[in-house]
């Protein structure tokens, strides 16, 4: 017998799980269903399309049509497979670009008096709630040929001939550790901020010079920031589309401007279904890597 | 002992120098007279003058803000039931999909969230506009109202519903009298941040989005695919300072109230 | 201080209890929190469940208020079953181990919240509630919020919440347990001068023996999901059923041996070449069964000449002393190696103790001293 308890239960847990079923994994598995089909000239534009009327018969034609071939067709071009590793190339020097700012940062946020704390823990998100497409177009001005960089640097006379950054992987290096940096910066700091002043006393009285008890005892006990840090940069910056788009050149290969000049230039969807596909599955060991560190801080915690 | 160091000054000069440098010259250009966008040709305000005239843009906004005004609502209601459902749900079936459709969305790249509900929409012959644009920011801004309910209703007391139970609350009204005001921080934290996401979104409402409805970022990214537009600048500046005064409200607000609450607890201590 | 002396329904056959558990089983899982208790409780005790944490108590509680349902058996209150009756219906009352106060309502509507639940008119929840605050002495703090008072008060806000409906039953889970060791024997008398005043049945949990050996009316002391002993604290504390409720309330000396049954007095063969120590036992005791006797410290006399006059005189030699203020601990070994325990009060202002260490002293106690237990 449901008595109004369990009725109020039932529809408490169906509501937000039936939208994020309807809006979230049943888009999924139609992407993966598009990526096993093929182009076709009608609209939408791929085939086999599910007829469910056609009953039994209708289902295993279906399924009998799809196959592998988009996945077969994206290790063929070497575009595709050249702009993953450059879409990795990128990610991976961003991450440590951002960490080699990053450290710095939340280091000295750490040992900064304990009033300042709260302010600049506040610069520090500031930009984050500020406009991710404004603080990317930013870098646009300063980063163009007659930019204000190199206006400044040719003023100084540092250099005769203006630096060609903007519309090059340099721009998108600038561009994610700007745009990232927070998410670099606030873990490490939360690590450097629980960090009991005394262990580096200690490490003092037994003998470390102060370079080395920073070596051998604060950067190990950040290590978990470290690793949250660089996973919240890493991850979004493997699929990034925007930055690439704004900053980068025709040169730039990441794979979320393909994917999505894939889809909207060529039309060709079930191709960017499978380079979606494949993304994803690029993205699970990070992920996956990552919740397990997390879990790892979780219990040491308790 | 933490000691603050030259190392330490210097890091943190150079570091707050490189987040804020972009968006200050961005505000200081915005008033740029000049013709050319990259030299100073004296002040100005002329460029709000366009943007204020340029109906575009107008729109655009207004479009912008009616999608993150629902879209963060409705994600405020369902995101604070899921929280609930996660940490009070106890075990039910699908349990282990339910939390993984919650966390998911929050690494998933947007390309691949944008792509996706595309294809749904078109698969079932949903027509895009704002509706689908409204659609597409509630799942995934439900799920970052989620996480930051769910991790406040992780540290709360749960005697105080069983409290409110045994002095006679039904479990609705144990929620609405006692839970709600008490996490009710946390839920506007959650909109606000549902809300911002909404406002900044470029990807997903780009695939999410049909020719009859066009959202402020849409048109910025369009405008600046090009290059440097000082009317854009004008535009960043205005949103930039809107941002600024409101979290600098909030966090002095917050400020306050805690100041307030610690007093308290010391005059409590001390009678 | 504790109830008037006439008050002893458990004895009574005829009086109906107010709570009966019958054979009442409680699982997690696997684990077996409850155990087949079967238990009853009368109108206007003051009763305490007393153990170690992990032992159930606070399982038993949550399962009068409603928490939780037994997984076999019945609870009876009034003598009618309360399974399924969900919290708010049940006329049972809760003060919590973090009083759970609500941290947005004044200590008013705290207070008056239960009353507010129940739609009472306005004038009537504003006399009950200030009648309560009256009788836990907040009458000035009534408007401040429960983060702008001490730990002391908001403790009194939570009983004063937990009583304004008049429960038939009110539940205190480990009430004392966050205040510090002065406040809590003021408010131990404080609690039951309430109780007493207002006339509602209390069951309290507590992990503390002296709390619940000060407030109770009968103490039940549990281990592992079962009820060991249910008896006044008096009898708790003179003639325990075993050695783990012996133990566990106050000091105890345990000395084991085989049983010799003289003249309805036990005999016990303690050690070899030893005279027999002798001991009471309520229980039928079988020649040759292992028993054990349990003897406190106090009741233990220390001599440096062998008494005459006592039945159980056992010799040793002081090992350690420890001096408490009011009273001293000495540690004395026997020559079997075993340590007893023998208290005496200082009196007198000690410049000279009667004993020191290495010192060959007796010890002896009376046969109506120990008590002579089976397990």
């Amino acid at each position: 017998m449901w008595g109004p308890y369990l009725m109020r239960r039932f529809a408490l847990i169906s509501i937000p799980y039936l939208w994020l079923l309807a809006l979230f994994l049943v888009p999924f598995v139609i992407v993966f269903k598009i990526s096993l089909s093929d182009i076709a000239l009608s609209i939408p534009p791929y085939t086999p399309q599910f007829d469910p009327s056609a009953g039994w018969p209708g289902v295993t034609a279906f399924l009998s049509d799809l196959d592998l071939e988009n996945f077969v067709f994206l290790t063929t071009d070497d575009l595709y497979w050249r702009a993953y590793l450059s879409s990795l190339q990128i990610a991976v020097t961003s991450t440590v670009l951002t960490l080699l700012v990053g450290y710095p940062l939340a280091y000295g946020m750490a040992n900064a008096p304990d009033r300042w704390r709260p302010t600049l823990i506040m610069l520090v998100i500031l930009p984050f709630w500020t406009s991710f497409l404004i603080r990317v177009y930013s870098w646009k001005g300063i980063l163009a040929g007659s930019g204000y960089l190199n206006q400044f640097l040719l003023g100084m006379g540092v250099i005769s001939d203006p630096l060609t950054i903007l519309n090059t992987n340099t721009a998108v290096y600038i561009g994610i550790v700007y745009t990232y940096l927070p998410f670099m910066v606030l873990p490490i700091y939360a690590a450097l901020e629980r960090l009991d002043g005394s262990l580096l006393e200690a490490a003092e009285d037994l003998g470390c010079s102060r370079k080395s008890a920073f070596w051998l005892v604060t950067v190990p006990l950040s290590k978990p920031g470290i690793i949250a840090g660089s996973f919240l940069v890493f991850i979004p910056a493997l699929g990034e589309f925007v930055i690439p788009d704004l900053l980068g050149g025709s040169k730039t290969l990441m794979i979320g401007k393909v994917l999505f000049e894939e889809f909207d230039k060529n039309r060709d969807w079930p191709v960017a279904s499978a380079v979606a596909v494949i993304l994803l599955l690029i993205l699970i060991i990070p992920i996956i890597l990552f919740q397990r560190n997390e879990q790892k801080q979780r219990e040491a915690e308790q | 002992m933490r000691r603050f160091t030259w190392f330490n000054a210097t890091s943190l000069t150079l570091g707050f120098a490189f987040l804020y440098l972009p968006i200050t010259l961005l505000v200081i250009y915005s008033f740029n007279g000049g013709r050319n966008v990259a030299v100073w040709g004296g002040f100005s305000t002329k460029w709000y003058g366009e943007l204020v005239q340029n109906e575009a843009f107008l729109d655009a906004a207004w479009v912008t803000l009616k999608v993150a005004a629902f879209s963060s609502t409705i994600a405020t209601v369902l995101g604070t039931m899921a929280a609930y459902v996660l940490v009070r749900g106890g075990r039910f079936h699908g349990r282990t999909l339910f939390s993984g459709m919650i966390y998911a969305p929050l690494v998933m790249p947007e390309v691949i969230t944008g792509l996706s509900l595309l294809l749904l929409f078109i698969g079932i012959g949903f027509d895009r506009g704002i509706l689908t644009i409204i659609l597409a920011h509630t799942t995934f801004s439900m799920c970052y109202v989620s996480v930051v309910v769910s991790s406040r209703l992780v540290s709360f007391d749960r005697s105080l519903e069983e409290a409110a139970l045994d002095l006679g609350c039904s479990p609705l009204s144990a929620f609405r009298l006692v839970t709600l005001p008490i996490i009710a921080p946390a839920v506007i934290a959650g909109w606000l941040l549902a809300f911002t996401l909404s406002l900044d979104d470029l990807v997903i409402a780009n695939f999410a989005s049909g020719p009859s409805a066009t959202t402020l970022p849409m048109k910025i990214w369009s405008a600046v695919r090009l290059g440097v537009s000082p009317e854009i600048n004008a535009l960043s500046t205005i949103l930039i300072g809107i941002v600024t005064v409101g979290v600098i409200t909030a966090s002095l607000v917050s400020k306050r109230a805690a100041v307030k609450r610690q007093r308290d607890e010391q005059a409590a201590v001390a009678n | 201080m504790t109830a008037p002396t006439e008050f002893h329904p458990w004895n009574d056959p005829q009086a109906k209890p107010l709570i009966r558990f019958q054979n009442v089983t409680k699982r997690f899982g696997e684990f077996t929190a409850i155990d087949k208790i079967s238990l009853d409780i009368f109108a206007k005790e003051f009763f305490a469940l007393l153990g170690p944490s992990g032992c159930g108590k606070t399982t038993l509680m949550r399962m009068l208020a409603g928490f939780e349902d037994p997984t076999e058996g019945a609870i009876l209150l009034d003598g009618a079953d309360i399974a399924g009756v969900p919290p708010n219906k049940r006329a049972t009352n809760m003060m919590f181990q973090s009083y759970a106060l609500f941290p947005h309502l004044s200590v008013f509507d705290n207070v008056a919240f239960g009353l507010r639940r129940d739609r009472l008119p306005k004038d009537q929840v504003q006399a009950r509630a200030e009648e309560m605050i009256a009788l836990v002495q907040l009458g000035p703090f009534a408007n401040r919020k429960p983060h702008q008072i001490s730990g002391g008060q908001r403790q009194r806000v939570a009983l004063a919440r937990a009583l304004a409906k008049a429960p038939k039953l009110l539940l205190l889970d480990e009430p004392l347990g966050a205040l510090d060791k002065k406040l809590r024997q003021e408010t131990q008398f404080e609690l039951m001068d309430i109780q007493e005043k207002t006339g509602t049945t209390f069951v309290i949990v507590t992990h503390d023996q002296e709390e619940a050996m000060t407030v109770a009316s009968r103490v039940a002391v549990m281990d592992h999901g079962k009820i060991v002993q249910v008896a006044t604290p008096d009898a708790i504390y003179e003639t325990p059923n075993s050695t783990y409720v012996a133990d566990f309330i106050g000091d105890v000396n345990i000395i084991s041996g085989g049983a010799d049954p003289v003249d309805g007095k036990i005999g016990i063969d303690w050690a070899e070449g030893q005279p027999p120590l002798t001991g009471i036992c309520e229980q039928d005791i079988a020649k040759g069964e292992t028993v054990f006797m349990a003897v406190r410290p106090e009741k233990v006399a220390i001599s440096s000449e062998k008494p005459a006059d006592r039945s159980n005189v056992v010799a040793g030699k002081v090992h350690d002393i420890a001096y408490l203020g009011n009273i001293s601990t000495y540690y004395v070994q026997l020559s079997g190696g075993q340590i007893i325990k023998a208290q005496t009060a200082n009196t007198r202002r000690i410049a000279r103790r009667d004993f020191t260490w290495e010192d060959d002293v007796w010890l002896s106690w009376t046969d109506t001293a120990g008590v002579v237990l089976r397990q």
